[in-house]
């Protein structure tokens, strides 16, 4: 069977309404465009959405944020996205804000098997209250995997077995959602043949992707862009 | 007078050692990147994915895909590397970062930190701080002394939710620099502009 697919709408025909979805990128760096420009055209709604900001700056997730089809989220960080912090504010999305580090962990635990670890971050903070805590050689929280039914992802190269490349400092937390997910659909900017990626420059190897397409269109826009004055 | 935001960087890389790593964090701290010198040898850490971030680009190196954590163009050093998030962390919460340089909203006598939101007003999320804050070797503040009302940001005990519980070693103000020293902030170097002022909990 192969893993190859024609566009985002394709790859993506069986998500539906209620389901997990977690989407890469480090706010409009490395997001998987495509997919979630076919996501705003599809009728899904109560969506458990797990990336870092959620978009930012109207862009990326916000298109979908703004349709009402994000039930609840699971965020590093919110500034620099005024829409979330609006349905924050006046509790019309639930929110769950995750210590950058501990939400990567926590995917990665997810494709890992892990079932769960303890974190000395956040200790004595609101992110503590109500979880297990145990003393090493410091206090330390449990924190427990993070899973989705789908993750959207980007990469700058990918073959059709699903092995991919990412670009500079595109691949943040894109691999560890990829095998965090039952279905990891990706989008590239070049659709290469097997053999092409050196093996030893494998960032992700393919078994952790079930569906890949070949993008287009891609904005790759920069939030804020400073030069050498 | 009171410290400039660039003297302020400048005290903060006076802290470093030769040859260590650092994270900055968005806002004052990014100043800080842009004053290193360069002879002192020391790897930039950004936590969205790469250790050795260079100085910002020409207009032609640009890049989408080359951002600090504040989402802001960089470039990157010789002898740079990118990695994913986990491994990023994994970094910080390792102990192999030298040293982390954040924002701050508030910091107290026991090294206790407020920085990432005011209940029912504004939330920025921790983002990266609460794991900067727990993994970091030496643990930075650099803030304005006082809020925009005059109040000073250094306290007896944090009113805002923690970013993290006796995490702070140093803080750089614009009015000199303190450590947190059980009850009341030691000053390690004092503004000339600082004297006569009430700047907290500070002897």
């Amino acid at each position: 069977m192969t893993k190859i697919y024609r566009n985002a709408s394709e790859a993506l025909n069986d998500l539906s309404s209620g389901m997990t979805l977690m989407s890469g990128g480090f706010g409009l760096c490395g997001i998987a465009e495509n997919c979630i420009d076919a996501i705003s055209l599809m009728d899904v709604k109560d969506l458990t959405v797990i990336s870092n900001n959620i978009g930012n700056a109207g862009k990326g997730l916000v298109k979908i944020l703004i349709q009402n089809k994000i039930k609840k989220a699971f965020c590093s960080y919110v500034g620099g996205n005024p829409d979330l912090e609006k349905l924050m504010l006046a509790g019309d999305i639930e929110v769950e804000l995750v210590p950058q580090g501990t939400f990567s962990e926590r995917i990665r635990a997810g494709g890992m098997g892990i079932r769960g670890f303890y974190t000395p971050t956040g200790f004595g903070t609101l992110i503590a209250e109500g979880k297990e805590i145990k003393v090493f050689d410091r206090p330390c929280i449990l924190e427990l995997p993070l899973r989705a039914d789908f993750a959207i992802i980007k990469a700058q190269k990918g073959d059709p077995y699903g092995n991919l490349w990412f670009k500079e400092a595109a691949r943040n937390f894109s691999p560890l959602m990829a095998m965090a997910s039952d279905i990891a659909v990706v989008e590239v900017e070049e659709l290469v043949e097997l053999g092409d990626i050196p093996p030893e420059d494998i960032h992700l190897p393919g078994i952790f992707v079930q569906r890949i397409f070949q993008g287009k269109n891609y904005k790759n826009d920069i939030e804020y862009k400073k030069v050498k004055s | 007078m009171s410290w400039t935001k660039e003297q302020m960087a400048d005290e903060v890389i006076n802290l470093f050692k030769e040859n260590c790593s650092v994270n900055l964090g968005i806002g004052l701290p990014s100043l800080v990147a842009e004053r290193l010198p360069a002879n002192l040898n020391i790897m930039v850490h950004s936590e969205n994915g790469i250790l050795g971030v260079g100085e910002r680009p020409t207009e032609n190196e640009v890049s989408p895909t080359l951002i600090n954590a504040g989402k802001e163009t960089v470039t990157i050093i010789k002898g740079a590397s990118f990695f994913d998030s986990s491994l990023s962390f994994g970094m910080i919460r390792g102990g192999h970062i030298d040293y982390s340089v954040l924002g701050g909203m508030e910091v107290d006598v026991l090294g206790n930190l407020a920085n990432w939101m005011i209940p029912g007003k504004k939330v920025t999320g921790m983002g990266g701080a609460m794991d900067l804050v727990n993994g970091s070797k030496n643990v930075i503040v650099m803030m304005n002394h006082f809020t925009k009302k005059g109040i000073p940001k250094l306290k007896d005990r944090c009113d805002l939710p923690l970013t993290g519980a006796c995490v702070v070693d140093i803080v750089v103000t614009d009015m000199g620099i303190f450590s947190p020293d059980k009850n009341k902030f030691k000053i390690i170097k004092l503004a000339d502009g600082a004297r006569g002022l009430d700047l907290g909990p500070v002897e």
